[in-house]
């Protein structure tokens, strides 16, 4: 624990990544509501981000970097269209539960 | 210092992350995921991205979070109802499946992942600022950032159609 004055490893970053994306997971699979099933989505989207950041930092490359600006562009068109989607469903069904939202399951 | 703003924020992130997904009404969910957001942001600075932290803010935490309360609030669907006997047992199974995958990936990457114990310090690397990112992004990456011009143009069109009244 002496070097922790200075700095944590970089495996910490990975495991908070990790954290957070199954809680992400945990979220689109006990949550109902069709909003909060898309913000964990979003959750799983950041989580990752910053496994790319983390990883850009110990190649000393800019690279990761650039991707997760590639996935923060496709998160917000994914938003834009997801939102649509979630207002045309309401406008239809007059509910956003996701378990009446299911005729397309067998 | 950058043990203990590291700690501090994951702390921050992971609680609001866990807030989240307990929380029933979308409004507090949707706060909670902007103080992740806030922390990851915190989190990308410490590991030398400027830029990218600075983006975090303004287009996640700005701009699609907005939408996403707008939204919210537009339908106004209020608080999650209960379904009894469902919840308990996906509590049950839900939570030690969660523990198991974070143990496994934790357990993988002390293992396995040979640079895992570098230290991550604060200025270490500083090739994250604009500059360097729109160099890289504006040569070797000049063709998937054109890609993603039409990609939103295509989601703005989709997101048109889809909430367009029926006019008839």
């Amino acid at each position: 624990m002496e070097h922790a004055m200075q700095g944590v490893p970089l495996s910490w970053y990975l495991i908070l990544s990790a954290i957070l994306f199954g809680l992400g997971i945990c979220g689109f699979m006990f949550r109902r509501n069709l909003i909060t099933v898309f913000m964990s989505i979003e959750l799983m989207l950041n989580s990752v981000n910053l496994s790319f950041v983390a990883f850009s930092h110990q190649f000393r490359s800019v690279d990761g970097q650039i991707y997760s600006f590639f996935v923060m562009v496709v998160a917000a068109a994914e938003a834009a269209v997801g939102l649509a989607i979630i207002l045309t469903v309401f406008r239809n069904r007059k509910t956003l539960e996701v378990d009446q939202v299911d005729s397309l399951k067998l | 210092m950058s043990a203990l703003i590291f700690l501090i924020f994951a702390f921050v992130a992971i609680a609001c992350a866990i807030n989240l997904v307990v929380q029933r009404h979308p409004i507090v969910s949707a706060l909670s995921l902007v103080g992740v957001m806030c922390s990851l942001a915190v989190l990308y600075l410490l590991l030398g991205a400027e830029f990218i932290a600075a983006t975090q803010v303004i287009v996640y935490a700005g701009a699609i979070m907005v939408m996403f309360l707008f939204v919210i609030m537009l339908l106004n669907t209020g608080v999650e109802s209960k379904v009894p006997g469902k919840s308990l047992l996906s509590k049950i199974i839900g939570i030690p499946v969660f523990l198991v995958f974070v143990g496994v990936i934790a357990y993988l990457i002390q293992r396995h992942y040979v640079n895992a114990e570098a230290p991550v310090i604060f200025g270490n690397f500083t090739g994250g600022g604009p500059r360097e990112v729109g160099l890289r992004l504006f040569t070797q990456y000049l063709l998937p950032f054109e890609t993603t011009s039409i990609l939103i143009l295509i989601a703005i069109l989709g997101a048109v159609v889809l909430a367009r009244k029926e006019l008839d």
